[in-house]
């Protein structure tokens, strides 16, 4: 860790100590907690506040939008509100938002995941009317760079090979080549679905909300299922979960996929490249704490593997 | 080439295990000729053989019940029993459900 991220992490405590109570009020406050440091999202609380320190390079504009969507009473229920907007910050730091605690998914009792009240969360933020202003979703250019991270974390390792492999049978346009199709595109997205983007609030057992909204734009909603899809796929996700999911998200009336009949046509390009990313970046970090893939990054390897050998629509693999 | 009877859309032919399939490029469903169905379970079959639990079905059938079905790539523990996954929930989820 730099001194620069410890910085970051002491002045986010005490940021969020400092409103968590009254300053007159007697402190027996324990420590902040660091909940993630990384240079993309620092996260750290105290008591019931929450303080999260965007990238360096954020787009200040973006994110406003981003919290506005946030704050959005048409999005009550569905999306974690922050607290306040952002404390103006200097050129070259971190923005900073405040948010309210939640409970996370607890990550030893898998029974209890939440697949049905996520999906059903996604299905009513796909419904709602995109305010303006909001970015496009960025699912091709975040897998893009997610194969660029390990294919300069592991330059000339076989390792890489399958991953590149299931990586160049993707459509151009999954690959943020080209322009995606613009047939289901403009719906409201929240852009980086998992586990840890569900809290209970309030705290601890109110209903369950999505938060981080740093990803969030409009695109194709069916992204946002592509990490559970590409999960189930591998072989991570039991079929139970997954259809506890996909059928909440259809009774819900979420738009990614038709209401009944085989949902994979719109899914499998972006199951595709999630698989691809996710297993990209697997690998990015095993090389970067100099360890072999555990089990599941394994099977997501392994997917990549197959999916080069069936590529989308089959079309680049005609016989005779 | 040949049309899809279903969505008119132009369909590819490609090879599966020595057996010729047409997929439409539009909505994916699959023409099998007289014989290619049996081909393909006999295929299929040979493979439960060897790797029991039994791999899926080819999805070749838009019609079938879709909440169990797996794309084509899936892994072939699908429509198994236990397989990885029944391991892994007793064990957590690891860190990959909860990262970006």
């Amino acid at each position: 860790m730099t001194t620069t991220q410890s910085s970051v992490v002491r002045d986010l405590g005490a940021l969020a100590h400092r409103l968590s109570h009254p300053a007159a009020a007697r402190c027996g406050c324990e420590p902040p907690q660091i909940l993630a440091d990384r240079p993309d999202g620092t996260v750290v609380r105290s008591g019931a506040i929450v303080a999260k320190a965007h990238a360096a390079d954020t787009d200040r504009e973006a994110l406003a939008a981003r919290l506005a969507l946030a704050a959005d009473p048409r999005l009550t229920g569905i999306l974690l509100p922050p607290l306040t907007l952002p404390p103006p910050a200097g050129p070259g730091a971190r923005p900073v938002t405040l948010w309210p605690l939640g409970t996370p998914v607890d990550p030893d009792d898998p029974g209890a995941a939440p697949w049905a009240e996520a999906a059903v969360l996604l299905a009513r933020l796909h419904r709602t009317e995109p305010p303006p202003r909001l970015p496009p979703t960025r699912g091709p250019a975040k897998a893009a760079r997610a194969v660029a991270r390990m294919s300069a974390a592991l330059p000339g390792d076989p390792a890489v090979l399958p991953v590149l492999a299931g990586w160049r049978a993707l459509p151009p346009w999954a690959r943020g080549e080209t322009p995606a199709p613009a047939r289901r595109d403009g719906f409201l997205c929240h852009g980086d679905l998992h586990l840890g983007q569900l809290v209970r609030h309030p705290a601890p057992d109110g209903p369950w909300l999505l938060i981080d909204v740093d990803d969030a734009g409009v695109g194709d909603p069916a992204w946002d299922l592509g990490r559970p899809a590409a999960w189930y796929a591998a072989g991570l996700l039991a079929a139970e979960d997954w259809s506890a999911f996909l059928d909440a998200y259809r009774s819900a009336g979420g738009p990614a996929v038709p209401a009944d009949g085989d949902p994979w046509p719109a899914l499998d390009v972006p199951a595709r490249a999630l698989t691809v990313q996710t297993a990209a970046l697997a690998l990015a970090k095993c090389a970067a704490e100099q360890r072999d893939p555990d089990e599941l990054e394994q099977l997501m390897i392994e997917s990549c593997a197959r999916i080069a050998t069936l590529p989308p629509q089959l079309a680049t693999d005609p016989a005779s | 080439m040949m049309q899809c009877p279903k969505c008119h859309a132009p369909m590819n032919t490609y090879n599966r295990n020595g057996v010729q399939i047409e997929q439409c490029s539009g909505c994916r469903g699959i023409f099998l000729d007289y014989g290619e169905l049996e081909s393909l379970t006999r295929l299929e079959s040979q493979w439960s053989q060897q790797a029991p639990p039994a791999p899926p079905a080819p999805q070749a059938y838009p019609a079938a019940p879709p909440a169990a079905h797996a794309p084509a790539w899936g892994a072939p523990q699908h429509g198994g029993h236990g397989g990885h996954y029944g391991h892994h929930r007793q064990k957590g989820f690891g860190r990959m459900l909860f990262s970006s």
